[in-house]
């Protein structure tokens, strides 16, 4: 335990002694500090997930209390579970690695100090969101990976469009924390506590209960369990929240593989696979789980397929694979849904440092219409990338296979319509991952050199400091899926009593035993997938233009992101500037003011020209108006006084 | 502390430093130098002594500490009663907190009669703090109202270019209620035959005339606080104001119309506040959404932050107005977190006015360039303000949607909206302000925080975050008197069975609108 909670901690430290003693330390000291508290971290991480997760020995830890008010009362407390164990390991091992290679990347940056504090602080907020023993504590974590988010968006704060992507990117945050927010009222309101022991055991209890919320009588479980779902779809990027994740591109590449794609947007995957013991009975809100993910499952892969930029596409591809968790929950395999987190994120962030080692060595280019023709120049890169997309593909053997594999499987068993839903969208789906990798490969590597000769001359192979972290998570990538596979075994795999499943619930069981077809086909998807970009790309290169021009609405619609930055704009972004001038000119300058003071004020000078004239010079005028005065304030006087 | 009179020493202490302001002789560089000296120890010294109020303070004890009563006009039942209890305490401690941050802020911007200004801050916090421990009517209402005048002064005398209009729209808004304020008072005095505020609190009042005096005392706080409609002199106030005027008016002025509800319409009018409990979580639902939405589109930064407040404000009535003890409590912090962010806020407009003399937003951009501290200072109490958890804005805004949830849904469900729009403004601002290429002239000269100044934030810092990481040892004083106000609403609720209902502690299940 005191080793768990020491690994949330020096991260912090780190990120406090680079922040506020950068300047003194200097460019150097200060990265290293934080590289070796975060090293330090790691390896307590990877401690306490053998110990924890391997070795079935959870525990908790109460530090002090937060906030208290009559009965609401949320403490400041850790839960190191199995759950947690997995977590941890996952965050703190690709962190350690993000630091170590962005020692490299950002060598030449004059803010590095600020960004490695920025990198520490995110890594301390993620580990109290996993560590969390209540959900405020959770909330608090959240709030604060978006934060270090929204700073490590905007890092570059002198590019306007950095600074918008960070804007968006809190926003839509917030728009998801709202339904997060109302999810935790709600359950303090209908458990009377938002501790996880307390909740979680009151589930069954509540079960089918309703409760009043807004204008209707709904049921307590699943509209809590949706309020909360709300919640993972803005920080997870699903379909309809997605649209600040492709933005937040515009953050330096290190910061894209760790925070958005290994680890923070995986946090809805955790929040529900850590709120299972409600999920489990709201089976509505687990249907909404389930179509959303496989909807953004397929969704961001369409969109994948046509986008230019090397580091939107792997974005794209992130959501789209963080659709997959999504439906795995949905349909009760929230093991086979953390086990692709932790897959996923070995293998995403090798796609984004192999995408960083790229546009490093093409001179900060990201347009992979201006690439090609570099694989022999930058062969380590190359092969690193390869295996990447071989994982990312699901090829056998690397470890996406065996993750994807168990989710698609699962949701074939749940034998339900949304998981038939989940199934077919998620096969289509694997063949487009395929697709859209190997596109980005070949469009990267092979291929004429498109870009300038000065360019070309210095394609370089990215520093060891830069390559070692990559060939850690290429390793990873390839030996994963095979060694974690008791995360998905029999009765819950090494995940004991910190996910539950109900008994009729059991997809993961099932899926061990589904057709042969079932368990085939996820690999032959991919197989047509890299077989129609290698024709494609490879072998007819001239076909891809032409079929975007015989397919040109389709193209249009995939390459403008399904028009959701435009509907946005206009549905949300545009009216509330036009409300917002509109009541501040007519309704605060207008109306309010124009009656009131100003209305008043004019009001009174009317008054007063006329009461000029009035002034009759007469005495008795005034006098008569004097003694009106004084009888009313006597009559007043005597009323009431009079008991 | 048995004996000594220590809330009087609090309160008439800063009318020693004005004596010996008076007094001071000399050119007019040394009377200002001297003047300076003078207020900055005497409300440092204040402050330490308000801080033995805290160390004193019995959380256990419901009522009011430290009391001390003398016959004032016996005959008339009038009598000099002071005494905190925990809804008050730490509105005296934030205002003692807040005067010297506000004199060591105008240390250098202000130049002109500088002894007068420090004059009217100090005599500003006699009234304030006078407020906020007066438990006599007619000494409340002369503190109340009294700070008018300091504040009428600094803003006219002080202030920019529009400062008359803002300074007579300021007092126009507040007299009206005032006069209504002053009707009501002299009504309950006839009713109970006496000013003081505990035993007019034990009274019942009768419906009917529950309701006048409600919609009375109403026409004042929600003046003050201000709600919606009521608000507009706000952000001409702030904006005319110099940076320390708007620092006491954001930081503490506000926050008596909420007290004045908690202190007085609740206890004393139980029913009629439960009978207009719609009206004001309408308003207030009101001024979350329509404040935020103008604060979206302001030009000018203080104005922008003067918008925020009246939507933060919203959110302290919706929690008062709930009767549980969550909300009301959230209220209370809420306006103890708002008094040290959006003070804060309005410091860091202050910096930059005094070096460009500008409030335009448009006229920034880049600022971090030059200003990297500033930037950070900057970067905290946004965060606070857009209640990020770990800051004191989380805990008020989260403890009142709690409570308000509870009532009714709707009402804890737009206050959550207002949240969104938050992070959009001010985010929006500091974007605008803060970040980009810094590419006018004027600023690539500007120069980060002195010493001065990084000493004015930092412990304005080191509170936010302590409110927002432990605020155990301020809710634990709230607690016993909070519980206590719940009670006294309650007691006279019986009358009205449908209001018990609604005035219970959050309903397990099935919570009832």
């Amino acid at each position: 335990m005191g080793l768990a909670i020491a690994a949330v901690f020096l991260p912090l430290i780190g990120a406090a002694i680079a922040g506020l003693f950068g300047r003194v330390l200097g460019q150097r000291v200060a990265p290293l500090v934080t590289v070796a508290a975060m090293g330090t971290s790691a390896a307590l991480g990877i401690i306490t997930f053998i110990d924890v997760t391997f070795g079935g020995n959870p525990g908790k830890a109460f530090l002090f209390d937060w906030i208290s008010s009559g009965t609401f009362q949320a403490a400041w407390a850790f839960r190191i579970d199995e759950l947690t164990g997995v977590m941890m390991f996952v965050v703190t091992v690709v962190s350690f690695l993000v630091h170590v290679y962005s020692l490299g990347y950002m060598a030449h940056d004059e803010h590095k100090p600020r960004f490695f504090a920025y990198l520490s602080l995110f890594t301390f907020f993620m580990l109290a969101l996993i560590t969390a023993d209540n959900l405020l504590q959770l909330y608090f974590g959240w709030e604060g990976v978006g934060l270090a988010s929204y700073l490590l968006i905007g890092f570059w704060y002198k590019r306007p469009s950095a600074n918008a992507a960070a804007i968006k990117a809190f926003v839509v945050n917030r728009v998801g924390d709202f339904g997060f927010g109302l999810g935790i009222l709600a359950i303090y309101l209908s458990f009377g506590s938002i501790e996880y022991d307390v909740i979680f055991a009151k589930a069954p209890e509540l079960a089918g209960q309703t409760f009043h919320f807004l204008s209707g009588e709904f049921d307590i479980l699943e509209v809590s369990c949706i309020l909360l779902f709300i919640g993972a779809m803005g920080k997870s990027a699903q379909f309809l929240l997605h649209t600040w994740l492709p933005d937040a591109m515009e953050g330096p590449t290190p910061v894209s593989a760790l925070i958005h794609a290994a680890t923070m947007v995986t946090a809805g995957v955790f929040m529900v696979a850590r709120c299972s013991p409600l999920f489990e009975y709201a089976p509505t809100a687990l249907s909404v789980v389930t179509f959303f993910g496989a909807t953004t499952a397929i969704f961001a892969a369409t969109i994948a397929l046509t986008q230019n930029d090397i580091k939107r596409v792997i974005a794209y591809s992130t959501c789209s694979q963080l659709g997959y968790m999504f439906f795995a929950c949905g349909v009760s395999a929230y093991q086979a849904g953390i086990f692709h987190l932790t897959t996923h994120a070995f293998f995403k962030a090798l796609l984004f440092l192999g995408a960083g080692s790229v546009i490093h060595a093409m001179s900060n280019e990201q347009d992979m219409r201006r690439m090609g023709g570099i694989w022999k120049l930058i062969p380590l890169t190359y092969i690193l990338m390869w295996i990447g997309n071989l994982a990312l593909a699901g090829v056998p053997f690397f470890s996406g296979f065996f993750s994807k594999d168990i989710i698609l499987e699962s949701a074939f068993a749940a034998h339900t319509g949304l998981g038939e839903y989940a199934f077919w969208l998620g096969i289509i789906a694997a063949a487009l991952t395929a697709f859209y990798s190997w596109r980005l490969l070949i469009m990267t590597f092979h291929g004429k050199p498109r870009a300038d000769h000065h360019t070309m001359e210095h394609v370089h192979e990215s520093p060891w400091v830069m390559t070692v972290p990559l060939i850690v998570l290429a390793i990873g990538a390839i030996v994963t899926g095979y060694l974690l596979l008791p995360m998905v075994g029999e009765h819950g795999g090494v995940f004991g009593a910190s996910i539950l499943v109900l008994e009729h619930h059991n997809a993961l069981e099932a899926a061990h035993h589904s057709p042969f077809w079932v368990k085939a086909l996820p690999t032959i998807m991919a197989v047509l997938g890299i077989g129609a970009a290698y024709f494609l790309y490879m072998a007819r290169p001239d076909l891809p233009a032409k079929l975007a021009k015989a397919l040109r609405p389709l193209y249009l619609f995939s390459f403008n992101k399904w028009y959701f930055d435009e509907l946005y704009d206009f549905l949300f972004v545009r009216p509330a500037k036009y409300l917002g001038v509109g009541l501040w000119k007519r309704g605060d300058g207008g109306l309010i003011d124009g009656v009131g003071p100003d209305g008043i004020a004019g009001a009174a000078w009317t008054i007063a020209q006329r009461a000029v004239r009035l002034q009759t010079g007469y005495l008795y005028h005034y006098a008569f108006a004097m003694l009106v005065g004084v009888a009313a304030i006597v009559t007043w006087y005597l009323f009431a006084s009079s008991p | 502390m048995s004996g000594w009179p220590i809330l009087s020493t609090i309160t008439f202490l800063p009318l020693v430093g004005i004596f010996f302001l008076v007094l001071i002789r000399g050119d007019a560089a040394t009377v200002a130098r001297n003047s300076r000296q003078v207020a900055l120890w005497i409300s440092i010294v204040t402050f330490a002594l308000s801080l033995v109020l805290i160390g004193e303070f019995d959380t256990a004890n419901p009522g009011y500490q430290f009391v001390e009563k003398a016959p004032w006009l016996p005959e008339f039942g009038i009598s000099y009663h002071l005494g905190v209890d925990g809804i008050s305490l730490f509105f005296l401690v934030l205002t003692t907190f807040l005067t010297p941050i506000c004199i060591i802020a105008s240390w250098e911007s202000i130049q002109n009669r500088v002894r007068e200004y420090m004059i009217a801050f100090l005599a500003m916090q006699v009234l304030v703090v006078g407020v906020f421990c007066a438990l006599d009517f007619v000494m409340f209402y002369i503190f109340f109202e009294g700070q008018l005048i300091p504040m009428f002064l600094i803003i006219g005398v002080w202030g920019g270019e529009r400062r008359v209009y803002s300074a007579f729209k300021f007092f126009l808004y507040t007299l009206v209620g005032s006069v209504l304020f002053l009707l009501a008072i002299l009504y309950m005095y006839l009713q109970v035959g006496t000013t003081d505020i505990p035993t007019i609190t034990a009274h019942e009042f009768g419906r009917e005339a529950q309701i006048w005096l409600w919609l009375a005392l109403f026409a004042s706080f929600a003046v003050k606080l201000p709600m919606w409609p009521f608000h507009t002199w706000l952000p001409d106030a702030h904006v005319e104001a110099p940076t320390a005027g708007s620092v006491i008016l954001a930081g503490i002025l506000l926050k008596m119309g909420g007290y004045g509800f908690i202190r007085f319409s609740l206890p004393m009018l139980p029913e009629a506040s439960d009978y207009f409990t719609p009206l004001v979580f309408s308003l207030s639902v009101v001024a979350i959404i329509y404040t935020s939405l103008v604060a979206l589109m302001q030009e000018d930064m203080k104005k922008l932050i003067a918008y925020s407040s009246v939507a933060h404000m919203g959110i302290v009535t919706i929690g008062i107005f709930t009767f549980t003890q969550q909300g009301i409590e959230g209220g209370i912090f809420q306006m103890l977190s708002h008094g040290i962010v959006s003070a804060a806020l309005f410091l860091c407009v202050g910096v930059v006015y005094d070096r460009v003399h500008t409030r335009q937003i448009a006229a920034y951009g880049g600022l971090v360039h030059r200003m990297p501290v500033y930037a950070a200072v900057f970067m905290v109490f946004t965060l606070a303000s857009v209640g990020l958890p770990g800051t004191g804005g989380f805990v008020g805004e989260f403890l009142t949607v709690v409570g308000a949830f509870a009532v009714n849904s709707w009402v804890a469900t737009t206050a959550l909206i207002g949240i969104i729009l938050g992070a959009a403004y001010m985010l929006w601002l500091y974007r605008r302000v803060i970040f980009g290429e810094l590419t006018k002239e004027n600023l690539k000269s500007i120069t980060d925080l002195n010493w001065r100044e990084v000493g004015v934030f930092v412990p304005l810092i080191g509170l936010a975050l302590f409110m927002g990481l432990y605020p155990k040892p301020i809710l634990d004083v709230l607690h016993a008197s909070v519980v206590h106000l719940m009670t006294q609403t309650q007691l006279a609720r019986v009358v009205s069975p449908a209001a018990l209902e609604l005035a219970g502690q959050v309903p397990m299940l099935a919570a009832k609108q």
